[in-house]
């Protein structure tokens, strides 16, 4: 098998005997980087230089003897994740020059556990979108058929793991943005409880919903990156001091007696075909390894779309304040005062979607519609977290479909927005109540398209669904498929 | 008709604390600009804002001390507005959940009965940056942002509509000034804008309870300034009433140059500032335990000061009053009261030749150069008769610009009071030989020339002579044929 098509615990085995190096390995995933980049599109911004220093740093550190599991593994992050010195967009033409003083916190552990930074990955614009198409800097396609998207707004992060550009990505998740996009492209993506990983230091679409998350090749990879990442951040309010367990030890490989939640509000009829014959095949698998099964309901299902886009745009109105051209960013060259300056520069910098959303946000926190539409959302967001919790007391996770649909095609859904939200009605709800989910290879359309399950856990959760997930994927063969590309 | 002026105020206290109110940057005043900023003052994407909890013990303090609630649970909310000197776009306020709820401050206006004023609520927020024009280095031209202010903390304390002059307004704000310097939770400082406010203004006539429109007056940073602004705001609607018009809810500015106030911003102009509460931040609680540790830490309130310095130190009121204009002078006086018992002597000093002295060399109490051990000694020695209250002015002089112990100086410039029997009898005996003719005038019943002996004694003993025995002495000799 070739270095880049290595998982993060096999590339350290071959590191760690001396049998390559991360220097090898590097140079092998960014000759792999330019030979699929032109069909994928994953990357904003490659930072081979650096990539080279600190896989020779890494080396050292081998050598030494000191290594981390993840010390000299070449990933790349999602160009939400600030980095000291290395360009960082959003996927916003407003931020087109801006390069960060300082580097998130999620980016500062991986770098300190000895990690290698290929590049900085496409996204949709400040992560608002559900297919990698509002971005600023060209479309992503999907590894699988690049004539399809490769789902959104983490759409990089999963095309890169497919296209075998990177060992490991970092996304973020603010109504699926992991799950979705790890689903479409057939990668492993885990959303951590809210306040499980810090948000310092990535931008922020909606404060009280973006939660940062790996996407990887299989479940072993996730448990090793969200090790590496989550932990309590003094320098996050939101971030929580809960102690961080050594994930990987939770893969047992044992789900007997597991009880797994189907709500039937997710099995709803419309569903596509290949989706729902994956999740029947999906709940046999677990079946054989002895779970356990009970149906369940999670009556406000139906409102939690229009929950999410209430909260998330009331917040993210409020967070893309910050961009106005007087400190940094893009800067209208043709204002005429500083009125004119703020407002010609967001003009020119956001983009269509961002702007929709900004007016749905700011009209909702409007006075006169602030408690029709803010407050009644933030009432039903409490119902939603309700239904999960009354969920949990009779089961250990939940199983969905992740999407309604394997990925669609490039342009299919760019004018039709209310199709390309409900995209994301499985996914959106977890977000809402604040709890973990993650999106695991469940199988294949009939036009080779894979489809993702998701499993949803308790708050903090996180080694349950986990070890659910590594024993779905020892039994199965969907997460070793590779993209012909 | 007759009006009645209805006034409320907001005042913005800047707190005294080292550190930024929501990151680690320093407060310090006057720096470099945007030395003192860091990624969460400058708003920069992804950076997160964490409370600094001194800024919740000054509220906490601040609210005690104003007879508030103390909120369990409170709320910080995002305001949010463009300007070029705000640098996330939103201000960090607290709008439905503040810190402090419904607390009181009385005023006393000469001559009138005490006046309980309501106030409606402290919060917390931050300040913002600022906007340099024109001449500052590094800028070549138009406009610069200077974020060394951005993200300091404010307490916003909001009063009841409860003022009825502007008069009753000072009043109030310097009772307000008096508390949250007497606490060390703000310097104070006016002009610097440490301590500024915005009076909402209405007038109705006498008699009535329905509430006039009001209008808000923002940038009046002097006691002064405050009287001639609601001043001016209310002969301005009285008098457009009384002409038939009305007045607008609106945004007023006062310009201390002409004292005038003018429209600002209408309120179809005002913002709409959507606030929502701050997802960045988590619902402050603060338990029981937090409140009681504040209020161990509070020192003994000017209201209980005064009252303890008329009961206990036997003090007039007006003398009480002026000893916790604050806590330096009463902390000063105490101490002094500590060392020698006489506490309207020390009083008297205080008030005369101490706040003399501060006055005419522009020094806080607490840099006086004679410290309370030493001014208690100076008095000591007049109250025991060593030395008389003239050559002590002297002597205080002298420790003022010298500095030293009032013992030493008056030994060394030889100051000590004469009580000495002998000596005093020589220079009577000198005097009364020199002016005879007095002497005469005396014994015929002019009883006066009494005092043009005394002088001529004191002045030839320079000053040290006991004046008392001097008195004695000079009678017995006069009456003696
Ligand atoms: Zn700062």
């Amino acid at each position: 098998m070739d270095i880049f098509e290595l998982t993060i615990h096999q590339l350290h085995n071959e590191l760690k005997t001396g049998a390559v190096s991360s220097l090898e390995a590097t140079k092998a995933m960014l000759a792999r980087i330019e030979s699929v980049e032109p069909h994928v599109g994953s990357f904003i911004t490659l930072t081979p230089e650096s990539a080279l220093a600190e896989a020779e740093a890494a080396d050292r550190r081998i050598a030494s003897g000191e290594a981390h599991v993840l010390t000299g593994i070449p990933l790349a992050l999602k160009d939400i994740f600030l980095t000291e010195g290395i360009r960082t967009t959003c996927g916003s033409r407003i931020l087109h020059n801006f390069v960060p003083p300082y580097s998130a916190t999620s980016w500062e552990r991986l770098r300190d556990c000895g990690c290698v930074l290929l590049g900085k990955l496409n996204q949709d614009e400040f992560a608002m979108g559900s297919s990698n198409e509002s971005s600023a800097f060209g479309v992503t396609r999907n590894p699988w058929d690049t004539t399809r998207i490769p789902g959104g707004s983490s759409g990089g992060s999963a095309a890169a793991i497919a296209a075998r550009q990177a060992t490991a990505t970092l996304g973020t998740d603010t109504g699926g943005s992991i799950r979705q996009p790890a689903s479409h492209c057939g990668c492993v993506g885990l959303k951590p409880t809210y306040g499980r990983v810090s948000r310092y230091g990535v931008i922020a679409y909606a404060s009280s919903l973006d939660q940062v998350g790996p996407i990887t090749r299989d479940v072993t990879d996730c448990a090793i990156m969200l090790g590496a990442v989550a932990g309590y951040d003094p320098r996050d309010s939101t971030s929580v001091r809960t102690p961080v367990p050594d994930y990987t030890a939770a893969l047992t490989g044992d789900v007997k007696g597991l009880k797994i939640g189907l709500p039937k509000e997710y099995f709803i009829t419309g569903l596509d075909r290949d989706v729902q014959e994956s999740m029947a095949r999906a709940i046999e698998t677990y079946g054989r390894l002895g779970a356990e099964f009970v149906e369940i309901s999670l009556p406000h299902t139906d409102y939690a779309v229009a929950t999410y886009y209430l909260i998330a745009t009331a917040e993210a109105s409020s967070n893309l304040a910050r961009y106005d051209g007087v400190r940094f960013g893009h800067r209208s060259p043709q204002a005429e005062g500083l009125i004119d300056m703020m407002t010609k520069s967001r003009s020119e910098g956001f983009g269509a979607e961002v702007k929709r959303r900004i007016m749905l946000g700011t009209y909702a926190l409007s006075s006169g519609y602030y408690d029709a539409y803010y407050v009644k959302a933030q009432k039903v967001r409490t119902l939603i977290m309700g239904d999960f919790t009354r969920a949990f007391e009779n089961v250990d996770v939940i199983l969905t479909p992740v999407a309604p649909t394997p990925a669609f095609k490039i342009g299919e859904k760019t004018n039709d927005p209310l199709q390309m939200y409900l995209s994301d009605i499985f996914t959106i709800p977890v977000n809402l109540a604040g709890t973990c989910a993650m999106s695991v290879p469940a199988g294949f359309s009939a036009l080779g398209l894979p489809i993702g399950l998701q499993l949803i856990g308790r708050p903090f959760g996180e080694e349950t669904i986990l070890r659910a997930g590594h024993a779905f994927e020892q039994a199965t063969e969907w997460h070793t498929r590779k993209a012909e590309i | 008709m007759k009006f009645q002026p209805v006034i409320g105020l907001e005042v913005h206290t800047q707190l005294k604390t080292g550190s930024k109110i929501f990151c680690g940057c320093s407060t310090t005043f006057g720096s470099e600009p945007n030395s003192q900023t860091c990624p969460v003052c400058l708003g920069l994407p992804g950076a997160l804002p964490v409370l600094n909890k001194k800024v919740v013990e000054f509220a906490i303090k601040a609210g005690l001390a104003t007879n508030c609630i103390i909120a369990h649970h409170s709320v910080f909310a995002r305001k949010n507005y463009f300007y070029p000197d705000l640098p996330k776009g939103y201000q960090i306020s607290q709008l439905e959940e503040p810190i402090c709820r419904k607390g009181w401050l009385d005023i006393q206006l000469e001559g009138q009965e005490a006046k309980r004023i309501g106030i409606t609520r402290i919060h917390m927020e931050e300040d913002a940056g600022k906007l340099v024009h024109g001449d500052v280095p590094g800028l070549d031209d138009g406009s610069g942002v200077d974020l060394n202010r951005a993200c300091t903390p404010l307490l916003e304390v909001v009063s009841e509509p409860d003022l009825r002059s502007s008069d009753e307004a000072v009043a109030y704000l310097k009772r307000l000034h008096r508390i949250v310097t007497w606490l060390g939770i703000c310097d104070g400082n006016m002009e610097e804008g440490s301590f500024r406010c915005d009076a909402n203004i209405s007038v109705m006539p006498v008699g009535s309870d329905t509430l006039g429109t009001r209008a808000e007056i923002k940038n009046v940073n002097s006691f002064k300034f405050v009287k001639q602004a609601i001043d001016y705001e209310i002969q301005r609607q009285i008098a457009l009433i009384e002409d038939g018009g009305s007045v607008v809810q609106e945004t007023r500015l006062f310009d201390p140059n002409s004292g005038t106030t003018r429209s600002m911003r209408s309120k179809e102009e005002a913002h709409d500032y959507r606030y929502f509460p701050d997802p960045d931040l988590v619902p402050l609680v603060i338990d029981a335990d937090w409140v009681q540790h504040a209020h161990k830490e509070l020192p003994e309130l000017p209201e209980h000061r005064r009252q303890r310095f008329i009961t206990e130190l036997g003090l007039p009121e007006y003398d009480a009053e002026v000893l916790t204009a604050s806590r330096g002078v009463a902390d000063y006086f105490e101490e002094c009261v500590a060392f020698h018992h006489n506490a309207k002597a020390v009083s008297n000093w205080l008030m005369s030749e101490v706040t003399r002295a501060l006055n005419d060399s522009g020094a806080a109490i607490d840099a006086c150069p004679v410290i309370p051990s030493q001014l208690a000694e100076l008095i000591k020695m007049i109250d025991k008769g060593a030395i008389s209250g003239k050559i002590a002015k002297t002597v205080f002089e002298e420790m003022w610009k010298n500095g030293g112990e009032p013992q030493a100086i008056v030994e060394k410039r030889g100051l000590a009071q004469v009580s000495d029997s002998g000596a005093i009898e020589a220079i009577i005996d000198e005097v009364i030989a020199a002016n005879m003719a007095q002497v005469e005038e005396f014994r015929g019943g002019k009883e006066k020339v009494l005092g043009f002996f005394v002088g001529l004694v004191m002045k030839a003993s320079r000053g040290k002579a006991n004046p008392a025995l001097v008195n004695e002495l000079l009678l017995a000799k006069l009456k003696v044929q």
